[in-house]
């Protein structure tokens, strides 16, 4: 994808984390995404959580497909390896990456052309092996690098900007998740900032596969009237559901978890997530409560965001797989190689 | 008919005919391990349905002296334990031949041959008065068709014996129904047949070196050895067992002793498409890491396989090859994969090609493999075939070289970034072509955009007709350049040679015994086997300084001459092509009539140029 690089502009007064960067730390190249594009909200916020997270850079993988949104991992934390890989293959590619090395925090940026059409395989699988790793749906409901197709996320009745309505029942990559076994689920919206950040540093602190779908207009091919994945129809619709707090591990006992809020879910990294409030009686931790709450409000032309469900119980490929602790792309080879002597050995087999 | 045949010892062939799933396997690879450990050149080839139970399955079992045991045509002795294939395997046989048959049931009047000579045992029979339970009884016929073939060719009895005992050490009852169905055949044929038969076996000193190994287990050593960290596969015969094998070793080899974790991580992947995308990420990020399959897995890893390619990610890919097209014939055997591998992916593409001929190279070029991939950072295909990776060889003992470390190649570390100014990813290559990578979680210095977009030697996105260009001639003078680094060809010559022949993989011991049989003729032939793709200059070199060269390879289209026509400068006259794919291995006879048939014409009998009742023995 062309880029243009952006000079890095400090100040002294900038404000610096835990590791002395500051926000621009986090930035990458300019976006050449259309002026107003819901996913440059999306990067301000990733940026934004990672630099309050204080993540060393060189320990970020970004990871995208093909289409719009596969391009913005140019666009954060320049200081991390990034890889643009093929229409829909992010997953396995991430999840290959993650195999060899346990240690990095993977972002995984994608599109709903690329994980609701091409590689809606790959992600219910990564999803199935919960592959430790964010991954986002920049979710507009239309391709846009081939100007203007629906995509599967498309609402039934949509209307493209020639004023075609859809007549396809949409995917939704969050109730999806749910019904595969998701361990985060969460859904937000580009132009909540507010709701995001926190939602993004919850997933990058998560045990496995945080799901994150953002819905994100296009403002080029999707943001007109009849459109459901329009800003106005967005916000008009937008229901914040539960509003959740991201509690570092350090800040722990300052923020007196659990006295005020309805939940608080403890991270596998010892961090917390306390959701200062919830609609009576949801549990975002009761998988089945929150499908048929989430189908409920689906028929209502509802579009439900915040962090939706939480499941801190479950391993992560590695756990299951009972990988050693040192990232296998460390293990030295004298580790690996039985040697001759085994050989010798084991040939008495084939004898 | 009496046979009257003169006694021949340690050379003939047999072939099993018996219903897939009812436990035939276990007691042909018994016989096939005896005749091994009496220290005879054997080999076996399974011919086997797709198919998990009901239907016709064959066990081919050659023994021959003087090494050659590429799959024989003409059989000795039929084992027929199939009555739905009675019929075709009587026609078989070869004349004066030896057909063993379950008398329990007689046999039809149109199946006898005055040329064969009929011996009845009444498996069943016997079995139903010795074994109460009716899977056993299935079971044992097999052990006892086992005995009745020691007490008829001579096999010894202790090594058949030891072989059980080892083989079910641990389960009593197991191992006494085998010693008691064993005994049966073995007492029954001892009473009732002159044994042994003119031709049987008598023990040599020929396998002390030698192993019994299927391909894709040696495969799977290689990796292991190799230090293979991540593997990633989706199911698929005959390529199936090589994962199996790599877990097998790893869950003995690979867990530490101290945690009980795993220095190893196999994803069984949703498809082949996601199996490549895994070890790409995996190889991405520094860890030794390949897939195996098939020709079908190929197809759909295409894509991803270019992206490897331009982006110069390390991949290891073992493909063991079936016949195709399509889902083709999914147990037999082809090299129908040459130039889906060579130039897989869209665009301008070429991979690096290793060519085994047997287990000993699979385990000796699936180290290679990792190395190359490493070093050049681009995909390399390991290129097997059923017959190698399923089939059990007698090949020389495995050995390692304990000061061996992996070559990673060009990889800068955080000490390396900390020095240089700025890393550009494809800028600044060595003689070979290679531009230093880096890898993720080291240092913020070497981070950069990996991508299978068009980019220049810096990493940078790009449109422009030069910089796209320049980035994508080093790409070809990089292959060029792993010529030299590919196994060279096995090149034979024999002095006065007319011709040439050419051949790859699996068809070694075929090709060299019919060109030994050529030989004694008067025919003679230098011989190539070419090992790896892209061709260094001493393959070109060979076909030039003949006047024509035979290609000898196992698929429709001539691919290994394709290649060689497009790959080379010499005239695609000069090439001409024996070809034999109809998926069983090949055999001598095939080299032998092919060859004939090109330089004479056909032969005038119709029957070949080797006639099928004659057995084919090399002067010593």
């Amino acid at each position: 994808m062309p880029s243009i690089a952006k000079p890095i502009a400090t100040h002294p007064s900038m404000q610096r984390n835990q590791l002395g960067l500051t926000l621009r730390d986090y930035e990458g190249a300019m976006s050449t995404l259309c002026a107003g594009c819901g996913h440059d909200s999306i990067t301000a916020a990733i940026v934004r959580a990672l630099w309050e997270l204080a993540t060393p850079p060189h320990m970020i993988a970004k990871l995208s497909g093909i289409g719009c949104s596969s391009k913005t991992p140019t666009y954060f934390v320049s200081g991390a390896h990034g890889f643009n890989s093929a229409h829909g293959r992010m997953a396995p590619i991430a999840t290959g990456a993650n195999g060899a090395n346990r240690e990095l925090i993977y972002i995984g940026i994608s599109g709903d052309g690329d994980s609701l059409s091409i590689g809606l395989g790959h992600m219910c699988h990564a999803i199935r092996r919960n592959v430790k790793m964010v991954y986002l749906i920049e979710n507009n409901g239309v391709y846009g690098l081939t100007k203007g197709q629906f995509s599967a996320s498309a609402d039934l009745g949509s209307k493209s900007k020639r004023g075609e309505p859809n007549r396809m029942a949409p995917i939704d990559p969050v109730l999806l998740g749910l019904s595969i076994g998701a361990t985060f689920v969460a859904r937000s919206f580009s132009g909540d900032k507010e709701q995001l950040v926190p939602i993004l540093k919850a997933a990058v602190a998560h045990r496995g596969f945080a799901l994150v779908d953002i819905i994100s207009p296009c403002v080029t091919f999707n943001d007109h009237a009849g459109s459901t994945k329009s800003y106005l129809y967005t916000r008009k619709h937008q229901l914040r559901v539960t509003e959740a707090d991201f509690v570092p591990p350090a800040n722990e006992i300052v923020a007196a978890i659990g006295q005020n809020s309805a939940t608080s879910v403890t991270m596998h990294d010892g961090s917390v997530v306390r959701f200062k409030a919830v609609p009576p009686g949801y549990d975002p931790t009761d998988r089945q409560a929150v499908f048929n709450y989430l189908h409920e409000q689906q028929g209502d032309g509802e579009v439900v965001t915040g962090l939706l469900f939480l499941d801190e119980t479950v391993g992560d490929v590695h756990e299951m797989n009972q990988t050693s602790e040192t990232p296998l792309v460390r293990m030295p080879y004298e580790k690996l190689c039985p040697g001759a002597g085994v050989l010798d050995r084991l040939q008495e087999e084939f004898r | 008919m009496p046979n009257t045949t003169k006694v021949r010892i340690n050379d003939f062939a047999i072939k099993l005919a018996n219903v897939n799933g009812t436990g035939s396997a276990s007691a042909n690879s018994l016989l096939m391990q005896a005749m091994f450990r009496m220290g005879i050149p054997v080999s076996g080839k399974n011919l086997f349905p797709s198919n998990i139970q009901g239907l016709p399955t064959w066990y081919e079992i050659r023994v021959n002296k003087s090494g050659h045991t590429a799959r024989a045509l003409d059989y000795d002795l039929m084992v027929a334990m199939n009555s739905q294939t009675y019929s075709r395997d009587v026609h078989e046989l070869r004349r004066g031949g030896y057909l063993l048959y379950d008398s329990s049931w007689p046999l039809d009047a149109s199946l006898i041959r005055d040329d064969v000579t009929y011996l009845g045992v009444p498996f069943a029979r016997l079995c139903n008065e010795h074994f109460a339970d009716s899977r056993e009884r299935i079971l044992m016929k097999n052990i006892a068709y086992a005995g009745s073939l020691v007490a008829l060719l001579e096999i010894d009895l202790k090594i058949v014996e030891d072989s059980v005992a080892e083989k079910y050490s641990g389960k009593k009852a197991l191992a006494e129904s085998n010693h008691r169905a064993l005994r049966l055949g073995y007492e029954y044929a001892r009473e009732h047949f002159e044994c042994p038969l003119p031709f049987h076996l008598e023990k040599m000193d020929a396998n002390a070196d030698k192993i019994l190994i299927d391909g894709n287990t040696a495969t799977a050593l290689g990796c292991l050895y190799a230090g293979a960290t991540v593997a990633a596969w989706y199911p698929i015969t005959p390529s199936t067992s090589v994962m199996d094998a790599f877990k097998t070793l790893c869950e003995k080899y690979r867990r530490d002793p101290e945690t009980g974790k795993n220095n190893y991580l196999i994803l069984q992947a949703e498809d082949e498409l996601a199996a490549i995308g895994m070890v790409i990420g995996a190889c991405w990020n520094g860890a030794r890491s390949f897939t195996s399959t098939a020709g079908p897995g190929i197809s759909l890893m295409n894509e991803l396989l270019g992206l490897a390619y331009y982006a110069e990610i390390p991949a290891v890919v073992i493909d063991i090859e079936r016949v195709g097209p399509s889902t083709g014939m999914p147990t037999r055997t082809q090299q129908g994969d040459l130039m889906e591998c060579a130039y897989a992916s869209h665009g301008d593409t070429k991979h690096i090609l290793l060519f085994p001929s047997n287990p000993a190279e699979c385990f000796e070029f699936a180290v290679k493999s990792f190395d190359l991939a490493e070093r050049f950072q681009t995909p390399v295909f390991l290129l097997s075939d059923l017959d190698i990776g399923m089939n059990d060889w007698v090949v020389p003992r495995l050995t390692w070289d304990d000061s061996y470390r992996p070559d990673r190649g060009r990889v800068l570390d955080a000490e390396d970034l900390e020095r240089i100014q700025k890393f550009q990813r494809y800028f600044n290559e060595d003689e070979t072509h290679v531009a230093a990578r880096t890898l993720p979680g080291v240092h913020s210095k070497g981070a950069f955009f990996t991508r299978g977009s068009g980019h220049n030697k810096f990493g940078g996105y790009t449109e422009t007709p030069d910089e796209y260009q320049e980035v994508m001639d080093r790409l070809l003078l990089k292959h060029k350049a792993t010529a030299a680094f590919v196994p060279p060809p096995e090149i034979r010559r024999r002095s006065g040679a007319d011709f040439g022949v050419v051949t790859l993989g699996g068809c070694d011991p075929a090709v060299r015994e019919g060109l030994d049989l050529l030989a004694a003729r008067g025919i003679l032939a230098d011989s190539m086997r070419v090992r790896g793709f892209p061709f260094d200059e001493t393959v070109e070199a060979f076909l030039e300084e003949h006047d024509f060269c035979f290609v000898i390879e196992q698929n429709r289209d001539a691919q290994l001459r394709s290649l060689l026509t497009l790959e080379t400068r010499v005239p695609k006259e000069k090439l001409r092509s024996v070809l034999v794919y109809g998926g069983f291995p090949l055999s001598a006879r095939h080299v032998v009539d092919g060859i004939m048939h090109e330089l004479y014409g056909p032969d005038p009998s119709g029957n070949g140029h080797i006639p099928a009742s004659e057995p084919m023995q090399i002067e010593e």
